[in-house]
């Protein structure tokens, strides 16, 4: 095989790993829209609160540190102690839970009945809120996120490659990073657990339930407040465990909440309302762009690959107004 | 009774003056957003130098500094907001800290007469003082740096004739600030120039890394800012492009940039125009004056680091601007327009910066009606992933401004044409 073939198979399997990130964070956009409707502006804030939450606890940063110091005269910074990254993940969970829980009581509740885009809105300012938040709880320095998953180049993927391409042919090997390929089994783990939950468990039908119908769902006792909760602990989870691949990747800063930028491509692709949507308009996204700015790119002077992806997710939107799984809607006059 | 009323009077004065800080700086600052990690370093620096000078001397010729502050987060639109309530709040001049905001506010600047500070940042050709009166960009610019990073490569090839260079910019302003240089550079050297932009913010360069692998440059220069730089580094790796084939500009050799991708970054090699580390007298009193009495901007991590220490520059010029303009119009009492002519007779010696406490912090320069950038002496630094801090591995450049002198003044002329401008003749 020539070198170019390779490079672009490389690059088609590299887009299908960015692609598998890409949906970590659709994923949550998903849920929420799904049980109540909301576009919450505020997913990629939640990727890096937990991320920086999860990287604080850990390594046992003192929250609020700087403003303690700055009040009291103190220079206290670390508690002198580090968790498992087990241990880290747990308390991380109960944080986004608590969250879930203030969110739903200081925000959502006021606002029930009121229209989407009244609950959009507050979404957006969450989202600020949350920025400003996290960062004066835990700082904004780049923080190294190391939960113990394999990074680096696999050299068995290398070798192998390698003897594809023809004989004296100058090729290093494919490299496909480990972190991505672990990205994309703990994808696929979420996504199965997701679908299992919310098709055989109670609490999974009854948000399906308030997804179908609010009024309905009410009349046979399903309790909105619980539910809302549910799914944004649900989100919660998601946003952390996209915030530990991101982290992971980038390390933790504040373009990680960029990363939301990056889902409304998937969403417009691949429905607002279906999550195995969000992995396949992920994978769609993620090659498209790569390839994209792969050949075509150096004709247009580079710097694609954030617009691309838009273009990409309009031109299906012409033919799919609804996405490529997401329900069709008919309104009736 | 005449007596009590005029004592009366005079207190109340002393009051009025003494609530009142005469010399009024800005901090144009972004210790929120995406570039937050980068903004928080500078303006500590900037602040804490500040705070010495009042601690310790009581400010600059017994007038107290007075430092205002502006968060933009790195928004350039917030950050030209920031300009005019700066400008209402009576500051004697203006440190962007943003290439954008740099050129978003040089007409206002040149209309209000208010000096802008830009360190090693901003619009190149605002070195040509005959054209921008206001504007003042030292101790060295973009041009120069393009300029010594190539200087760097050919001593080590022997001839640039058939070298591929690529640069990896940020796609913004700043980022394409060298391209005219390198140009000009590659048509004289004989080289091939890639280009690969990368978008803001840069947490996505896979594709391009494949593109540049494909491409097989000899050097990469890395024009990055904020999470594009160990983005780079780290794609670099994958794609197996050799580290210590790689220069970036001193935006893009930030300490938190390069230790966040560990030993994988050892041998990255960055131009800077100061040195860096806390092994500068300077210190000492800062400790005393500053750290230990609790008084410091923000944590004591940044102390030494790149941004930290040009912070600390930044804030030296703009305060020893302001002592020259004292010294000029003999009068501690400074209005922009003296501030404006303490830049331009500005002169940092080696003498004086020992006397600061900063002995071969910078190359020594002067600043000048007609020359609004300095020396533009820039050296290059390695990255030593062992002992975690910069090498200097070159001596400090002088800058070829054969090339880079007409291209200065013809974008000047062009600014100057579009807007209207009459060159002043300077002696």
């Amino acid at each position: 095989m020539s070198p170019v073939f390779l490079n672009t198979l490389e690059v088609i399997l590299n887009g299908l790993m960015a692609g598998v990130m890409y949906s970590l964070v659709a994923l949550g956009f998903v849920l929420i829209y799904k049980a109540s409707g909301i576009f919450n502006y505020a997913q990629g804030v939640m990727a890096l609160f937990a991320a920086l939450t999860l990287v604080g606890l850990q390594t046992g940063q003192v929250p609020f540190s700087h403003l303690i110091n700055a009040i009291f005269g103190t220079e206290v910074h670390h508690f002198g102690w580090e968790l498992p990254a087990l241990v880290a993940i747990v308390l991380t969970l109960g944080v986004m839970v608590i969250f879930a829980i203030l969110v739903e009581r200081l925000v959502l509740r006021h606002l029930v009945g009121q229209e989407p885009i009244i609950l959009f809105m507050a979404t957006i300012g969450l989202a600020y809120f949350m920025e400003g938040f996290g960062d004066l709880m835990w700082g904004s320095d780049i923080k190294k996120l190391d939960v113990g998953l394999p990074s680096g180049g696999s050299f068995w993927l290398e070798d192998v490659t390698r003897g594809w391409a023809a004989e004296g042919a100058d090729y290093y090997g494919m490299y496909i990073d480990l972190l991505d390929v672990w990205a994309a089994i703990v994808a696929t783990i979420l996504v199965v657990s997701l679908t299992l939950f919310s098709q055989y468990t109670k609490t999974g039908r009854a948000l399906r339930a308030v997804a179908d119908d609010h009024q309905a769902a009410l009349s046979v006792g399903i309790d909105l407040r619980t539910i809302w909760v549910i799914t944004w602990a649900i989100a919660g989870f998601v946003a952390l465990v996209a915030g530990v691949m991101w982290g992971a990747k980038s390390g933790v800063q504040f373009s990680l909440s960029l990363i939301a930028l990056k889902a409304l491509p998937v969403l417009m692709l691949g429905g607002f309302t279906s999550i195995p949507g969000a992995i396949v308009g992920g994978l769609i996204i993620g090659v498209g762009e790569k390839l994209f700015e792969y050949a075509i790119g150096p004709m247009l002077g580079g710097a694609t690959e954030n617009w691309f992806a838009y273009v990409l997710a309009l031109l299906f939107l012409v033919f799919r107004p609804q996405g490529l799984f997401g329900e069709k809607i008919i309104e009736r006059v | 009774m005449y007596r009590a009323l005029t004592v009366s009077l005079a207190l109340a004065l002393g009051c009025v003056s003494a609530a009142r800080a005469d010399i009024v700086l800005a901090d144009l600052s972004y210790r929120t957003g995406p570039y937050a990690n980068n903004g928080i370093p500078s303006s500590d620096g900037f602040n804490d130098y500040i705070t010495l000078l009042n601690e310790r001397d009581g400010g600059i010729e017994g007038e107290k500094i007075r430092v205002v502050p502006c968060e933009f987060g790195y928004n350039t639109q917030k950050g030209v907001e920031c300009y005019d309530k700066m400008k209402a709040a009576g500051a004697l001049s203006i440190q962007p800290l943003s290439t954008g905001v740099t050129y978003g506010i040089i007409p206002k600047s040149m209309a209000d007469g208010i000096p802008v500070l830009t360190t090693g940042y901003g619009r190149t050709s605002a070195a040509d003082g005959e054209v921008f009166s206001t504007i003042f960009n030292p101790p060295a610019n973009y041009w120069q740096a393009a300029d010594a990073q190539i200087r760097f490569i050919k001593e080590q090839e022997g001839s640039l004739r058939g070298k591929k260079i690529a640069l990896v910019y940020h796609n913004s302003p700043y980022g394409k600030e060298p391209i005219p240089t390198l140009e000009a550079l590659a048509r004289r050297e004989g080289f091939e120039l890639q280009f690969y932009p990368i978008d803001h913010p840069g947490a996505e360069q896979a594709a391009d890394w494949d593109k540049l692998k494909a491409a097989a440059p000899d050097w990469v220069l890395l024009w990055g800012w904020g999470v594009m730089n160990p983005t780079a580094l780290r794609e670099a790796r994958r794609v197996k492009f050799p580290i210590d084939h790689i220069i970036g500009v001193w935006w893009s050799a930030n300490e938190t940039d390069v230790k966040s991708i560990g030993r994988r970054a050892n041998g990255y090699k960055a131009v800077n125009f100061h040195a860096v580390g806390t092994e500068f007298r300077i210190y000492n009193d800062m400790n005393e004056y500053v750290y230990f009495a609790g008084k410091a901007r923000g944590e004591a991590d940044n102390l030494g680091t790149v941004l930290y220490n040009r912070g600390i520059l930044t804030a030296i010029l703009v305060t020893e601007a302001a002592r020259t303009a004292m010294k000029i119009h003999g009068t501690t009492k400074l209005t922009p327009q003296m501030m404006r002519d303490g830049f331009e007779n500005l002169n940092i010696t080696e003498e004086r910066m020992a006397e600061i406490g900063m002995e071969g912090f910078v190359p020594p320069f002067s600043l000048s009606c007609a020359n609004h950038g300095g020396s533009g002496r820039v050296t290059v630094n390695e990255w030593d992933a062992r002992l975690r801090g910069w090498r200097q591995i070159a001596d400090y450049y002088e800058p070829d401004m054969s090339i880079i002198g007409p291209m200065i003044k013809a974008d000047a002329d062009k600014f100057a044409k579009e807007n209207g401008i009459k060159r002043r003749k300077c002696r």
